[in-house]
């Protein structure tokens, strides 16, 4: 089938996928019988041998607390720690590793910012403009802390191919906004926003700029300082490393005027019965024993991401996307979310059966051994606005295949033909 | 190739049975299960303390609507005390397919509509603030 879909030529191969492959253990696996066919990368990744290794090795060889002990243990794996830092900081270009807070996931990330920063710097009657694509992580928070201190929200809309309404967003933003908090990439449209270019215009009307990139960081280059936003956040569990890894880069000068998040050790400097004074950056927003181990895989995770190339994982997406999109669209009943074409997207493919809901859609898919996504993926305001309850979603990354697009067409054939649609 | 979509199931998810709204309803109750955007409402017309008629509406995957469907072919007759002790592994029973645990709300969701309308309930113990 010939690729005639808009966008960027997509060359055939990009990556060595066979290879890749061979990297995670998890995908040899069968379900019932059946090849694992593992769609459903924008809910978490799989994990290469490099990542669970880095686990195993620091549990097997070195475990000890970091910044604690004066032991050579302890010294090896804050070290290792504290590298991992550097590898994020240098993986999305931040200034400074002082820049990078070590957090579970992007969820804690934007609690970070929305209690440290946003109860001291919303007030009432200020506007906090946000988007209907975003995850409930970058919107629950801003809600919350919006009715807590009487502030107003704004929810850009899409348009009927998922593009973010420019017009609106920029009306709203001449309008005044104290908080831009904005998603790079929709978890559950794939739709690619040209934050770069919204950024600037935000700043530029006195907004401070969040971008959730948690969809973005796994599949295409993030580079913040070209980006001019204020905080990023992202997981790491979506970008081949763990879950409880993930990390805020913040600019230093806002982040030093912070309050911090949560109180505790680790996070002080000096501690007496009347007062306490923070420990620097970042440690002033890491309190408690962190997830170090996580953190440690997560530099592994960057490791492999950066040595085969975010951009040739992005090309190979876009490869899956513009075989899959047509044979979708021929299929009787099918209606496709989101963007059409391979312009500004990654491969987030979301859709509806006719007549099947979802979560059966899911169930048979499961027999079929293929794994997707079916629900609201965490986008009720989005769904709402698709009018629909519910999509399954097929989500791409570096290891899948066009076999596997053929698997997933298979499936839909199989469910049509279950409910005689 | 189904032991879950069987025909009797695809066929009470496609045609159900008891659907729409209740003329003359003394007991209505409404869920859903937001993970999935199930919508149920239960409606009951008790006379006598027992079951003159039951329909319900909602929308949703087979699992949930087909139950739905089942539950109210068995409750027809029965007095307000049976159907308040209608459990679940009576329902599951009746349902007759394996549920795995990500579908076990799907198939109940008909069974707490039914047994909130039945205990004359606005909202769900607990869940009040879902009533508005």
């Amino acid at each position: 089938m010939a690729v005639t879909l808009k966008g960027p030529t997509v060359k055939s191969a990009p990556l060595d996928v066979a290879r890749i492959r061979k990297d995670f253990p998890i995908l040899a696996q069968t379900v019932r019988g059946k090849p694992l066919v593992y769609l459903d990368n924008a809910a978490t990744s799989q994990k290469p041998r490099q990542v669970i290794d880095a686990m195993s090795q620091v549990f097997e060889e070195h475990n000890a607390n970091i910044h604690r002990g004066v032991y050579e243990f302890s010294e090896r794996t804050t070290a290792l720690f504290e590298e991992a830092r550097a590898k994020v900081a240098r993986f999305i270009n931040a200034p400074s590793e002082r820049e990078i807070i070590f957090v579970r996931n992007a969820t804690e990330a934007l609690n970070l910012v929305a209690y440290a920063w946003g109860r001291d710097n919303i007030k009432r009657g200020d506007r906090i403009v946000t988007t209907v694509l975003e995850h409930h992580s970058d919107f629950v928070p801003w809600q919350q802390l919006a009715t807590e201190v009487g502030a107003e929200i704004a929810v850009v809309d899409i348009d009927d191919d998922g593009r973010l309404r420019r017009d609106q967003l920029s009306s709203e933003l001449r309008k005044g906004a104290k908080l831009l908090a904005i998603t790079h990439t929709s978890n559950g449209l794939g739709t690619v926003n040209p934050v770069k270019e919204i950024a600037a215009e935000a700043r530029a009307a006195g907004a401070t700029v969040l971008v959730d990139v948690a969809q973005a960081v796994p599949h295409t280059p993030v580079d913040v300082q070209d980006l001019g936003a204020d905080f990023v956040a992202f997981s790491g569990h979506k970008m081949l490393a763990p879950p409880g890894s993930g990390a805020l880069w913040g600019r230093a000068e806002i982040l030093e005027k912070m309050r911090p998040f949560l109180y505790g050790g680790d996070m002080i400097s000096r501690v007496t019965v009347k007062l306490t004074e923070w420990n620097e950056l970042p440690w002033k927003f890491e309190a408690g024993t962190s997830s170090y181990v996580d953190a440690i895989a997560l530099g592994a995770a960057v490791d492999y991401l950066s040595d085969v190339g975010v951009a040739k994982i992005h090309a190979h997406e876009l490869s899956l996307v513009a075989y899959l999109l047509p044979r979708l669209q021929e299929i009787p009943g099918v209606t496709v979310y989101g963007p059409k074409d391979l312009e500004s997207r990654v491969g987030v493919v979301s859709f509806n059966i006719e007549g099947i809901h979802p979560h059966d859609v899911a169930t048979i898919f499961d027999r079929e051994g293929v794994c997707v996504r079916a629900g609201h993926h965490c986008n009720q305001p989005l769904m709402t606005r698709l009018g629909v309850p519910a999509t399954t979603r097929a989500s791409m990354y570096l290891y899948n295949t066009t076999d596997e697009m053929d698997a997933l067409v298979g499936a839909i054939h199989t469910a049509k033909k279950v409910f005689g649609t | 190739m189904d032991d879950m979509y069987r025909d009797y199931i695809l066929d009470h998810y496609k045609n159900p049975r008891n659907f729409g709204e209740l003329e003359g309803a003394t007991h209505t109750y409404h869920d859903s299960n937001p993970l999935c955007g199930d919508e149920m409402t239960m409606q009951l017309r008790i006379g006598d303390g027992s079951v003159e008629d039951v329909h319900f509406t909602g929308k949703g995957c087979a699992i949930s609507q087909a139950s739905a469907s089942i539950l109210t072919e068995e409750v027809k007759g029965k007095t307000l005390d049976e159907v308040k002790a209608i459990d679940r592994d009576h329902v599951l029973a009746n349902l007759g397919i394996p549920i795995s645990p990500a579908r076990i709300k799907c198939a109940l969701l008909g069974l707490k509509a039914l047994k909130g309308a039945a205990w004359g309930l606005t909202a769900w113990p607990g869940e009040e603030v879902k009533a508005k």
